[in-house]
């Protein structure tokens, strides 16, 4: 039963009583590449968040519950939870700029996650974070970890992360749109080495974009997203051959294509928008009664 | 790039020379008697309201002039620029520890810790400060530690202020998130990754605070407040000159123009720190 990530029926209201997670079921085995799709604002970094407990404290989480490797987050004590979630899962995140500490050197960043958590000797982190470096494609490690993170490209900066979220072998990664940032180039060169360490080292990764070409290209399993709600979940390639839901389908057809680059814009059909609006109604409807 | 490097080279003489006043003056202040052309207190009715050097009736060895007792201007000056750097550095010190720490604090936890903390600096600076600290030091008693005590206990708040609001803009920054997903501490975060990107702005309010603080001393011992009238302090020159203003400008002027030269170094000189301690300035 125990799969690397379960969350059942997770729901999250903000101050005023607004849900912004409805009844979240997500499952991620492990070594496992999970997309969670959605416009922006539909929750998924949310999902990401709760995972990783760094939720904003406005929202609070008020049923259901997430077990990382069938450890039940909601039931550890707090102390307990930090630690199961430091040493278990890391964070590829989306701005790789204001991820590093603009005012410490990246190699002291890199190896301090490893020395003072996981109690690693000083010489074991340094090892280590030039093996990840060298498997992420840098070069010149030595100047890289002398370097303070605005000497460093985006894309430089970009694998400097994920070489960190590597280093202390998590079971499970959250990568929140970690390529939204960077130029087009780059994004694919960083798309394919999340791949290959991801492959190499057998990590789960729950992967947030919006980008339905990259799910297609990564993920063996989707999730889809509107208004905090999963709309449909599927195995990858199930998805993409036979949408079920309307949703689904008018999100994959107003992917652009290169095809026809003259083509306008199309965005999600209105009578789409419509019907989810009352299916979360009803959700809403129906969750509000037996909750008060 | 470009744009940076062209700073860079903007700030140096800057700091050069608000540097160089400022060692200039420290190193006269603390070998003040080796210096010191003569003794500050020494009075002497016969070389009352020497002007300075340039001019007629000048006796060398004053180099600025005698004040209306006789004593040495240069000399007093210098000895004064003691008690002026004592001040500066032991209070600004006391204000930035404190005004700092709680700062951080409140810019960190956030909540009622930052409730409490906001509240007190606002009532706090609803006090016009020179009076409040004119009241302090007639509370506490005149003497130099009452005045490092008064202007520490008036200025914390402008640290608190600045350091609340940069700790709370970096507490927001994903590399604070990134810290607490690593399963760091709260103080831990605070000190180790929150601290270092707050302490440019921490050095350059040490700094202008120093001068800040030489100008409180200077208006308490104007109104002579401030230590014992024996001892030179800028202020008590600057308030004996205003009495003799048209038989001596000088025993005015010099002062002044030594208080402002150093609280404008001061400013200048954190200003600049700032941009050498800030490493994406840098």
């Amino acid at each position: 039963m125990s799969g690397c990530l379960d969350i059942r029926d997770l729901s999250a209201v903000l101050p005023n009583g607004q849900r912004v997670l409805r009844s979240v079921s997500l499952a991620v085995q492990p070594g496992e590449v999970c997309a969670l799709v959605g416009e922006s604002g539909a929750g998924k970094t949310m999902i990401g968040k709760a995972v990783l407990g760094v939720l904003p404290s406005s929202v609070r989480i008020v049923e259901g519950d997430m077990r990382l490797e069938g450890e039940d987050l909601g039931k550890l004590p707090p102390k307990a939870r930090r630690t199961l979630i430091g040493a278990r899962t890391a964070l590829i995140p989306q701005d790789p700029l204001t991820a590093l500490n603009p005012s410490r050197r990246v190699g002291s960043q890199m190896t301090d996650r490893l020395v003072r958590i996981l109690g690693w000797s000083g010489e074991r982190a340094d090892t280590r974070i030039r093996q990840l470096l060298d498997e992420v494609q840098i070069r010149d490690p030595d100047r890289v970890l002398k370097s303070y993170p605005h000497e460093l490209s985006g894309g430089m900066r970009q694998r400097v992360l994920i070489a960190a979220a590597f280093a202390a072998e998590p079971r499970l990664i959250v990568a929140d749109e970690p390529t939204t940032a960077l130029d087009v180039t780059v994004q694919k060169q960083i798309l394919r080495l999340i791949v290959q360490l991801q492959r190499e080292h057998g990590t789960a990764i729950l992967f947030v974009t919006h980008d339905l070409g990259v799910v297609a290209k990564i993920s063996q399993k989707v999730s889809v997203l509107y208004a905090g709600k999963v709309v449909e979940e599927a195995e990858t390639a199930a998805l993409f051959a036979a949408p079920q839901h309307p949703y689904t389908r008018a999100l994959m057809a107003a992917t652009p294509r290169y095809t026809d680059p003259f083509a306008s814009l199309k965005p999600v059909d209105e009578a789409v928008l419509a019907g989810l609006a009352s299916e979360i109604a009803a959700a809403d409807q129906a969750w509000r009664r037996p909750h008060g | 790039m470009d744009e940076g490097r062209a700073q860079r080279r903007g700030v140096s003489p800057r700091l050069w020379l608000a540097g160089g006043w400022l060692l200039l003056a420290l190193l006269a202040a603390i070998f003040a008697p080796l210096v010191g052309p003569q003794d500050p207190l020494a009075q002497d009715l016969m070389l009352e309201r020497l002007p300075p050097f340039w001019m007629n009736g000048a006796e060398p060895g004053y180099w600025l002039g005698t004040d209306s007792l006789g004593r040495d201007l240069l000399s007093r000056l210098i000895f004064g620029g003691r008690i002026a750097f004592i001040v500066a550095f032991s209070a600004a010190i006391a204000a930035c520890l404190v005004g700092s720490t709680l700062g951080l604090i409140a810019g960190y936890f956030g909540g009622w810790a930052d409730r409490i903390i906001s509240r007190v600096v606002d009532v706090w600076m609803a006090f016009p400060p020179v009076l409040f600290a004119i009241l302090l030091v007639a509370v506490l008693g005149t003497g130099l530690s009452s005045v490092i005590l008064a202007i520490a206990i008036i200025d914390w708040t402008r640290f608190c202020r600045v350091i609340r609001a940069e700790t709370m803009g970096q507490s927001h920054m994903d590399y604070v998130e990134n810290a607490r997903i690593a399963g760091y501490g709260r103080i831990g975060i605070m000190l180790r990754e929150v601290l270092p990107n707050v302490v440019p702005s921490i050095v350059a309010l040490l700094s202008l605070e120093m001068g800040i603080a030489v100008i409180v001393e200077a208006i308490l011992s104007f109104v002579n407040l401030s230590i014992s009238t024996d001892d030179p302090t800028w202020g008590g020159i600057i308030a004996e000159g205003r009495l003799s203003i048209h038989q001596a400008w000088w025993v005015l002027v010099f002062p002044l123009i030594t208080l402002i030269l150093t609280v404008l170094s001061f400013s200048q000189f954190g200003e600049a720190l700032k941009t050498r301690f800030d490493p994406v300035l840098r």
